[in-house]
């Protein structure tokens, strides 16, 4: 099993989950995350007084999957998300040692 | 319906005492070429919803638009500072502002004779810009007490998020008492259209005794509509000294400090455009035909200097920002204030679209250089946009630029005329009026001010800054998410 975590643009996010879903990926947990890679932060204007932000807003996917699928995951979220530009974000993939489904007590891939 | 009043009667009495003892009209005492005395209800009926107007302007209006531009920790504390102002000054103003402010004394401050309002009762009435027509007092009274209302809340934006409440409510006190009526008595206290034309026909003597009776700055000819000099420059110098004074805010230049809602910023500038319609045109104090160019010129200077400031900051900052937008506005509604009853349409254009760029510079290089924290720019809009606009004001009313020209009321006595007009004496007089209420305000707001923080203390500890004034001082929250 594999953990996969995506850090991608904010406004992908639609597009990322349909990519997802397409393939059988059954659910993700989604955070709004801030952070800073290549793409610089912002600078922000008011009146006369300039602040830079170096945080970026994004948004971080996790989705659990069987190894068998883990490949097809990152290649769905890396053409969803991508737009060309810096700041398209990454994607993380971990191994995952175990998984358990809450309600039944189903362990591993029967309870992704 | 019983309008003969005291003011009135007396009124009368001189005029019919002047017409038996003129020569040339002893014979004709009956026909006085001055219309008698009226109260319109069309005009008090204007009168009654520009002071709902200019109310409006303070609450919610400023409050919103300063409360958006502070962090979110001390919103509570610049709406509460600008309520209490409201309701304390409102209290203060019936109990001896308004005699202060508008009965006869000397030049530089009035009387006690309406202490507690005196005599102020439904069938009083008060002198308006036109021979004969007179509004109720009462709606005097009320419709000068929203600018007395107004024009401390005005400089709070200076000194926002690090002062305390109660010294603040004590100088806004003694700052309206000792500063704001003396000024308002210098600029328009006067005796009426009606004294000077029965001082007209008795002689020089009499009209000479007339303008004695006078403020200060009003005998001088300083023109100020609406207050371009009463109250946005008197605010703004006010606000310069008390930020200097009070030290900039812990993290001023280091630490970010942005609006917290430039929503409300927004619904802020907007409802003090609106209400100035009331501040501008309600002061020509009866519904004529000159309330519509105060109201034309308002609209358009105010337009036209929201236009420019996006202009200069998209070519200076790169940017239109909405902030700059409100700004821009603001800036031009502060600049027609004193110009609104006296400048001609396309004036009001220029003088928007020359008002922001000069404020822009102000509240970004000079701020900057000098290192003050004028936190909500309350000098390099309202200080700034004012003496703008007085100044434009000496050139702008020039009936040759197609401006209103300045009243004479005593050569032909009973009808307006309009005075050959000087505009560089008038634009000697308008910078005489703006330096003296420099020197005035600046310095009597910086005596009291020194006199509370070394008795009282104006700013509140660094531990309650850093928490927020709206905790520490007022026990509440505005956002509870």
């Amino acid at each position: 099993m594999k953990l996969i975590i995506a850090i991608i643009k904010p406004f992908k996010l639609d597009e990322v989950r349909e990519a997802l879903s397409g393939i059988g990926v059954a659910g993700m947990t989604v955070t709004e995350v801030k952070g800073f890679g290549r793409q610089k932060g912002q600078t922000e204007i008011y009146r006369g007084a300039e602040y830079s932000t170096n945080m970026v807003p994004k948004i971080k996917i996790e989705v659990a999957c069987g190894s068998d699928l883990a490949p097809r995951v990152v290649e769905a979220i890396q053409q969803a998300a991508n737009t060309g530009a810096i700041g398209d974000g990454k994607i993380f993939v971990l191994d995952l040692a175990q998984a358990v489904r809450i309600r039944t007590g189903e362990i591993d891939e029967t309870a992704l | 319906m019983k309008l003969s009043t005291k003011i009135l009667a007396g009124l009368g009495a001189v005029g019919a005492a002047a017409l038996l003892t003129h020569p040339a009209f002893a014979q004709a005492a009956a026909a006085s070429p001055i219309p008698a005395p009226t109260v319109n209800k069309g005009d008090n009926t204007w009168m009654l919803v520009s002071t709902l107007l200019v109310l409006m302007m303070s609450i919610p209006g400023l409050a919103l638009f300063y409360g958006g531009l502070v962090r979110t920790k001390n919103m509570l504390s610049v709406l509460t500072q600008v309520l209490m102002i409201v309701c304390m000054v409102g209290v203060i103003w019936v109990c001896w502002g308004y005699s202060e402010a508008f009965t006869a004394g000397n030049p530089f401050f009035g009387g006690f004779s309406k202490l507690f309002l005196k005599g102020v009762d439904a069938n009083a009435t008060a002198a308006t810009f036109s021979n004969g027509v007179y509004i109720p007092e009462l709606t005097f009274v009320l419709f000068q007490m929203t600018f007395a209302m107004i024009t401390p809340a005005l400089f709070i934006g200076s000194v926002a998020e690090r002062i305390k409440f109660s010294p603040l409510m004590l100088f806004v006190a003694l700052w309206v008492t000792f500063i704001y009526f003396p000024i308002a008595h210098m600029v328009w206290c006067w005796d009426g259209p009606d004294a000077v034309a029965v001082a007209a026909l008795k002689g020089q003597a009499a009209i000479d005794e007339v303008t004695s009776h006078a403020g200060f700055l009003n005998q001088m000819g300083a023109l100020d509509f609406a207050g371009g000099t009463v109250v946005h420059i008197n605010a703004g110098i006010a606000g310069l000294v008390m930020c200097i004074l009070l030290g900039k805010r812990i993290g001023y230049g280091t630490e970010p400090m942005p609006p917290h809602s430039l929503t409300m910023t927004m619904i802020g500038a907007a409802l003090l455009w609106v209400g100035w319609f009331g501040f501008n045109a309600g002061s020509n104090l009866e519904a004529s035909s000159v309330a519509s160019v105060a109201f034309m010129n308002t609209m358009i200077a105010t337009a036209a200097a929201g236009l420019s400031w996006l202009l200069v900051e998209q070519a200076v900052k790169g940017k239109p920002s909405l902030l700059g937008a409100a700004s821009g506005v603001v800036a031009g509604l502060v600049a027609v204030t004193p110009a609104s009853g006296f400048a001609s349409t396309m004036g009001s254009v220029i003088l928007g679209l020359m008002v922001s760029p000069i404020c822009f510079f102000f509240v970004t290089t000079v701020k900057n250089k000098f290192g003050y924290d004028d936190s909500l720019d309350v000098f390099g809009v309202h200080c700034i946009g004012g003496i703008t606009g007085a100044l434009m004001t000496g050139i702008l009313a020039n009936p040759a630029f197609g401006g209103q020209g300045v009243a004479d009321y005593a050569s032909k006595p009973g009808t307006l005329v309009v005075a050959p007009y000087d505009w560089v004496h008038q634009l000697t007089v308008q910078g005489e009026a703006v330096l003296l209420t420099l020197l005035i305000s600046g310095i009597g707001s910086a005596v009291l001010f020194l006199i509370i923080d070394k008795t009282w203390g104006m700013r509140v500890s660094a531990e309650v800054e850093h928490e927020g004034l709206d905790i520490a001082e007022h026990g509440e929250r505005a956002y509870h998410y």
